[in-house]
Parts: C-alpha cells; sequence; structure tokens
C-alpha cells in the first residue's frame, strides 16, 4: 500500500511539474489569446473570434495601395494617412535607444534582428544614436513588463522602441514608456494604445491570408483538401493570417483542415503523413514558412505529388521549392521593418513627422520573382529571409551569413 | 493489502517449488501475461490498431503501416531508455531536451560535411554517455532526488540549446546522415520500404531484452522494488542506476539521430518527449517507484500512444485536445496498473502455512519481487 501512494505521488508530481513545462514551451502568447479574445467577443459565431470584417477589407485595400516614398527603401515607404508632429523632439546629438524585444525565437525574428543591429551601426557612425540597449523577453509577457520598467526607472533612454510579446498584455507598459514623454515607436505585434509615437508594421496578417488563399483557391478545384499548419494559437498577426484564409477557403469550396504545429517539424511531418494516410492532399497552407521543408519532404517520403503550397520567403522554402519545382507562392511578412524603428527615430529626433501608423508595403514572391531573390540572397542561411533589407547597411553579407 | 498477498519468507521451509511463472502449457502463461499491465498493452495495441484500420481503410496497407511503425520508432526507443530508469525507480526528465541538444549538435557539428558524419555519431554518444553518468552520479552519490537533477539538467541543456540557437533553426545536416532518420531499404515486396528506424529498433529492443535478462537486468529491477535488500546483497546501487541513466540518456541520443533524420534541425524537437515517454512507459503498465514491468511493455506502451493519437486524429478530435487526452492516460494508466500488479493476476503458489499472518510482520512492503519484469514469454 505504502508503495502504491508514493507510485501516485510520484506521478501526480511529474504530471505538475510536465503540465507547468508545457504550458510555457507551447502556449507562450496564452494571455493574448483569453484577452484579447474578449475583445473582440461580438464578432465570433461563424467567422471565428478573430475575424473582423472591417480589418479584412481595410487590408484587402491596402494590398493595392499606392505608398509614399521610394520603392527601392521599401523600409521607409508608407501609406498617406495622420501624421505624428514631433517637433517637440527635436535635438541635436546621439542618442541612447532603449530596446525592449519580445523574443529572437524565430528565424525571422533574428535574420530582423541582425538587420537592425546592422541598422544601428550606420545610424552611430552617423552620430545619430549613441548606443542602444536591448533587453530580451524570451517570449515571456512578464519580463518584457519589467523591462520596460527597468528602462524607464533606470535605462536613462532617450528614446523606447518596443516590440511587443502580446497585444493586450503589453498595453499598459506601452503606456507607461509614453507616459515619460519621449518618443515610444512600437513595430510588428501591435498594442491596444494608440499613445507610440509611431506603430509601424506591414499590411498585416489578413493581407497575407487573402494573398496565399486566393494563390491556393485560384490553382486548386472546388472540394480539394488542404492542410493548413498553424504555429501556435493567440498571436494576433497569426491568427488574423488564418482568419482571413479560412474565410476565403470557405468561399471558394476548399476543406481546409487547420492543425497547430509549434514550428516542430517532427509535428509537421506527422500531421502531413496522417492526412495523406486519409486521402488525397491537394494543398499546404502555412501561417509562417519556418517548417515549409519537413512539409514538402513528408509527401516526397510518401510517394504522392507534390501539393500546391503556400510557405515564406525563408530561404529554406525558397530554395525547396525551386528544387522540387512544385506550384507556390511565397508570401512575405516584410522582415525590413526591423530596420524602420530607428530610421523613425532618426527623423523623430530631426524634428520630422513620422506616420502615426507607419504601414509598410507587404508583397508576397511569385514564381517568376524567385530566381531573382534566390540569386540576391545566395549564401544566406537557410534561415534567413529574402525580403530582409539590408543589402546597403555596413557588414552585408558576412553579418547575415554568420549567426 | 498484506494479508492478501503471499511472501517469500513463508517458502524457506520447503522445497523449492517450481516457479509459478512457468507453470502451466505456453498457452496459459501466455494468457497469464496478457493478464498483467505489461501484458494487456499489446492487447491495447491490438485493439487501437483494428480501429484505426475500421476508421480509416487506407491504413490497412502494409506501406502504410510500416512507416507508421518507421515513425514510431524514436518515441519507442526513448521510452524504452526511460523504462531502464524507472523501473530502477528514479525519473529521467532531461530526455527531450538530450534530444534537442543532439538535435542542434548535429546540425551545427555535422552541417554539410559527410566526412564528419562519423565524429559527429561519435560525439553525439559521447556527450549523451556524459549526461547520463552526470545524471546517474549526481542522484545516487549526492542523494539528490532523480526527479531534481534531471529537471535541473533539462533546464541547463534547454538554456544551452536557446543559447546556442537563439531558439530557431540553424540548417539541416547533410542528407547523407539524415537517411539514417529518413531513408530505408528500398524496393521490397509487399511493404514496399523498410525503414531504418524501424530496423533500429528492432536491434535496441532484442538488445534490450538480452540485457534485462542479465544480471543488470535482474538487479536493477531489484534495485526499483527494494533499494535496502538490494544494497545489502552487495550490490552497488550507484553503479547499477548510473548505467540506466547513461541508457536512457543513450536511447534520447539515437532518438534524436532518428529525429534530425525524419524532421530535420529544429530546437523544438524533441520538446515534451520525456512526457511522451513516461506516458508510454507507464501505459506499458510499468510501474512508476520502480520494481515492475517489462522493457517490451514500454515500447509497446509507445505504440499505442501513437496509435491513439492516429486514431483520435481520424475521428476528427482537434490535435489541441492531445495534452489532455496524454495527461487522462498517464493519470489513468498508473492508477489502473498499480491496482492490478497488487491484486496479482499469476497463478499463486499452495503453501501450507498460512502466509497472511507470517507477512505481515516480516514484510512491510509485500510486493512479489520481479514479478512483472519475468513476464518474458508475453
Amino acid at each position: 500500500m505504502r508503495r502504491t501512494i508514493r507510485g501516485t505521488l510520484a506521478s501526480a508530481a511529474v504530471l505538475a511539474v510536465l503540465a507547468g513545462c508545457s504550458t510555457d514551451v507551447e502556449e507562450p502568447a496564452d494571455s493574448t489569446a483569453t484577452e484579447s479574445t474578449s475583445e473582440s467577443e461580438e464578432a465570433s459565431g461563424d467567422e471565428g473570434e478573430w475575424f473582423v470584417q472591417a480589418d479584412f477589407d481595410e487590408q484587402d485595400a491596402q494590398r493595392s495601395a499606392t505608398f509614399e516614398g521610394d520603392e527601392a527603401e521599401p523600409w521607409l515607404q508608407y501609406i498617406d494617412g495622420e501624421m505624428s508632429d514631433t517637433s517637440e523632439f527635436k535635438s541635436d546629438g546621439a542618442k541612447k535607444v532603449c530596446f525592449a524585444n519580445a523574443s529572437v525565437s524565430n528565424p525571422w525574428r533574428q535574420t530582423g534582428f541582425i538587420t537592425m543591429t546592422q541598422q544601428l551601426e550606420a545610424l552611430q557612425d552617423k552620430g545619430v544614436i549613441s548606443d542602444m540597449e536591448v533587453r530580451d523577453a524570451q517570449d515571456d509577457d512578464n519580463t518584457q513588463l519589467a523591462d520596460i520598467d527597468y528602462f524607464i526607472s533606470e535605462g536613462n533612454c532617450d528614446a523606447f522602441i518596443i516590440s511587443p510579446n502580446s497585444t493586450a498584455a503589453m498595453t499598459p507598459g506601452v503606456e507607461r514608456a509614453c507616459e515619460t514623454g519621449k518618443p515610444v515607436v512600437v513595430f510588428d505585434r501591435g498594442v491596444e494604445t494608440d499613445c507610440a509615437t509611431s506603430f509601424i508594421h506591414p499590411i498585416g496578417g489578413y493581407a497575407w491570408g487573402i494573398d496565399t488563399a486566393e494563390f491556393l483557391s485560384d490553382n486548386l478545384e472546388e472540394g480539394d483538401k488542404v492542410v493548413a499548419l498553424r504555429i501556435l494559437p493567440g498571436v494576433d498577426v497569426l491568427e488574423t493570417r488564418w482568419a482571413a484564409a479560412e474565410k476565403i477557403f470557405e468561399e471558394n469550396g476548399i476543406e481546409a483542415e487547420d492543425f497547430f504545429t509549434g514550428a516542430d517539424p517532427t509535428e509537421i511531418k506527422k500531421i502531413i503523413t496522417d492526412a495523406l494516410n486519409q486521402g488525397e492532399v491537394a494543398g499546404v497552407w502555412m501561417d509562417a514558412g519556418d517548417g515549409a521543408v519537413a512539409a514538402i519532404e513528408a509527401f516526397e517520403d510518401a510517394g504522392v505529388d507534390y501539393p500546391v503550397m503556400t510557405g515564406e520567403d525563408e530561404m529554406s522554402f525558397l530554395r525547396k521549392w525551386e528544387d522540387t519545382g512544385l506550384n507556390g507562392l511565397a508570401p512575405v511578412y516584410s522582415n525590413f521593418q526591423w530596420r524602420t524603428p530607428l530610421l523613425a527615430l532618426e527623423k523623430i529626433f530631426a524634428g520630422e513627422e513620422v506616420p502615426k501608423e507607419w504601414v509598410l508595403p507587404q508583397t508576397p514572391i511569385t514564381e517568376d520573382e524567385r530566381a531573382e531573390y534566390l540569386e540576391a540572397n545566395d549564401g544566406m542561411p537557410d534561415g534567413h529571409y529574402a525580403k530582409f533589407g539590408g543589402e546597403d547597411l555596413p557588414g552585408f553579407p558576412e553579418a547575415w551569413q554568420d549567426r | 493489502m498484506s494479508t492478501a498477498t503471499p511472501s517469500i519468507t513463508t517458502t524457506e521451509t520447503q522445497a523449492r517449488p517450481e516457479l509459478p511463472l512457468h507453470q502451466g502449457s505456453l498457452g496459459s502463461r501466455i494468457a497469464a501475461g496478457l493478464a498483467t499491465p505489461g501484458g494487456a498493452v499489446f492487447v491495447l495495441v491490438g485493439v487501437l490498431l483494428v480501429s484505426i484500420m475500421v476508421s480509416n481503410p487506407n491504413f490497412t496497407d502494409p506501406g502504410a503501416l510500416i512507416r507508421f511503425a518507421g515513425r514510431t520508432a524514436p518515441i519507442a526507443i526513448a521510452a524504452m531508455g526511460q523504462y531502464y530508469v524507472i523501473v530502477s525507480g528514479e525519473f529521467d526528465l532531461s530526455m527531450g531536451a538530450v534530444i534537442a541538444a543532439q538535435v542542434v549538435l548535429a546540425g551545427n557539428f555535422i552541417g554539410q560535411d559527410e566526412g564528419r558524419i562519423i565524429p559527429g555519431l561519435l560525439l553525439m554518444l559521447a556527450v549523451g554517455a556524459l549526461i547520463g553518468i552526470i545524471n546517474g552520479l549526481v542522484t545516487t552519490l549526492l542523494k539528490v532526488p532523480s526527479f531534481i537533477v534531471t529537471l535541473g539538467m533539462m533546464l541547463a541543456l534547454s538554456g544551452l540549446v536557446r543559447y546556442i540557437t537563439g531558439g530557431a533553426a540553424s540548417g539541416n545536416p547533410v542528407d547523407a546522415f539524415r537517411d539514417i532518420g529518413r531513408g530505408g531499404i528500398e524496393d521490397v515486396p509487399v511493404v514496399d520500404v523498410i525503414p531504418y528506424p524501424l530496423i533500429i529498433l528492432v536491434v535496441v529492443a532484442t538488445l534490450s531484452v538480452w540485457l534485462m535478462r542479465r544480471p543488470f537486468g535482474r538487479t536493477l529491477i531489484a534495485a526499483g522494488d527494494n533499494p535496502e535488500a538490494t544494497h545489502y546483497s552487495g550490490a552497488p546501487l550507484w553503479s547499477y542506476k548510473t548505467r540506466a541513466f547513461v541508457l536512457s540518456s543513450l536511447s534520447a541520443t539515437v532518438a534524436g539521430i532518428l529525429l534530425v533524420g525524419y524532421a530535420g534541425v529544429h530546437p523544438s524537437v524533441g520538446a515534451g518527449y520525456e512526457f511522451t515517454a513516461i506516458t508510454a512507459v507507464v501505459l506499458g503498465g510499468v510501474v512508476l517507484g520502480g520494481g515492475r514491468g517489462w522493457v517490451l511493455s514500454a515500447a509497446a506502451g509507445a505504440f499505442a500512444l501513437e496509435l491513439l493519437f492516429t486514431l483520435l486524429t481520424s475521428l476528427g478530435v482537434p490535435s489541441t485536445w492531445r495534452d489532455t487526452v496524454q495527461g487522462l492516460i498517464i493519470i489513468a494508466a498508473v492508477a489502473v496498473s498499480a491496482r492490478a500488479w497488487q491484486v496479482g493476476r499469476r497463478p499463486r503458489r499452495t503453501t501450507p502455512t498460512d502466509p497472511s499472518r507470517a507477512t505481515h510482520i516480516a514484510t512491510p512492503s509485500p510486493n512479489q519481487p520481479s514479478t512483472g519484469a519475468t513476464t518474458g514469454e508475453n
């Protein structure tokens, strides 16, 4: 009896510990899921809790919008709209920037952070910025709030850059940074306040979903099956990609089934293999390209035809896409946006106005353009993103090659 | 409870009776074995397999089945590794982190250089053995509970992997290396292909059965069942348990090698493997706390678990339920197997003396030693 109890206690302890760990690993954006749901709950129903028709329509229109600025420098382009007056921030001398980063836990963020570091070097040479202090929150809301508070109280910062880990949870942190009266630039994922001097982001998740789902729908027949591979639930920029795609698949009679993979290639391969065992899979949709190669390999290993597929502008996908000759599209969540926050601060300290909401272009790479991007990024590692936009920065290409 | 269970102490006065496990015909022995938790898992595998075939006729194709077996090989190998540690009364929570570390090591060290495959494999095995030795020695010599030691190892390795990779994938190692986990013997009649991972699984399983029938295996089970008695018998517990941890880490390393081939490099490969391995071991009827269970039941537990997930998928249950299912299984399996072993499904020796009184004082922990371990005929 004693042994039984001991065994049961031990197993209970295993459960407790492992449950704790696995929540951390698999649901870093947990709080986003719960909190943001309440915000958009009136939109629930058949269309899903993340779908907001107005945002869908807006981003759909922005896909064909005219962008101000030089096309050769897409990281400075923006859609005409409300501008922030920054004359109060105008001042001379090199400034200290404090950057609260959500994480560098995926290749997209790693590539972007390298670009940002090289952009910093360029601005330091120009004497605009003296130093950038970076805190990495490692995908944790609480850590990032602490990082922001540290910057406010002890960072001696002249400006803040925040790349929020999650939307709702980071809102108070951004508000506190705004209250210091110093310029605040938010980029990538958004927050629920417009106190920031500029909020920089590419068009968005709906545009991604529309581009990809329209491509698949155009290339598939009604009734065809699509496997949708999603990284994790609860992050707005990922949820909206799927929300838009799901709607378009439904409208076109495409049978899409979605799975969460955690970007784990083992999981991805299992899911595709299981789906192939169930029947023919005509298309693969991904909410991010990380793991695309594993998905394609699952088709190879099963000895069936390649699917029509959308990945991302990650080099691993572009290369595998070319090798296999499958019919595909590489949607882009513009990685060059990592340059923009520092360039925005340069403008802000010069007293030039910047867009209040700085919407950057976001254009997929088609099969016709693929060769051009493969050549331009020759020698870059598999985790590199073709539209990283750092070709003119110091350290190119070594800084991106040796990571 | 103790009143219901016979004891060894009462048998001293008799001539050696035939062991109950060796009584009866082969058929009845198999039937008796299947009635234990360690045997029932094989029945469960059969039931799940039939259910999947009914719900998805494509699964009856031998090629699909053998591919399924191939892709389940890494988790089955990990489960057998975890078995050694659990049966000796400890835990290894560092397994998933070891896999992740080995996967990243393979990606970074071997890269695109075919000449580094052999050195890479040796390096990975050496690293695996070293991790096992550390886990084992800290547990046994420093007397830190294995739960804490391996939890610490898990965090240390995860941190290291995160530091090296920043949390994102680096490039895959060269295809020739990945072929170990991805390739197979082609053009085989009926099944089309025999995946290398399946062959490796069979080799590992055979070695494991052999090892568990050696004095090492017997002593390991005894160490889990009654560490004090094993200690007094003169067996160096620290050595046996350390070797169990080394076997566990090496199994994780082999699983890692197969997974790099199967899927590619990503720091999340292996995430949750320790949990899946423990679930598989428990589902295989191996008692947490040690001293009971058969090594192949652990492998069968892994197959049962994967079959269950496949069945849930083909029934259209969202994959988000997976963790919940796994959690419920581990609770249910522990509860059921603890009961089932206590009840004792084996034919009992009839002893002339009344065992109930004598045992009460003599053996406070009244379990039949090595019952589960000797169900070798299942």
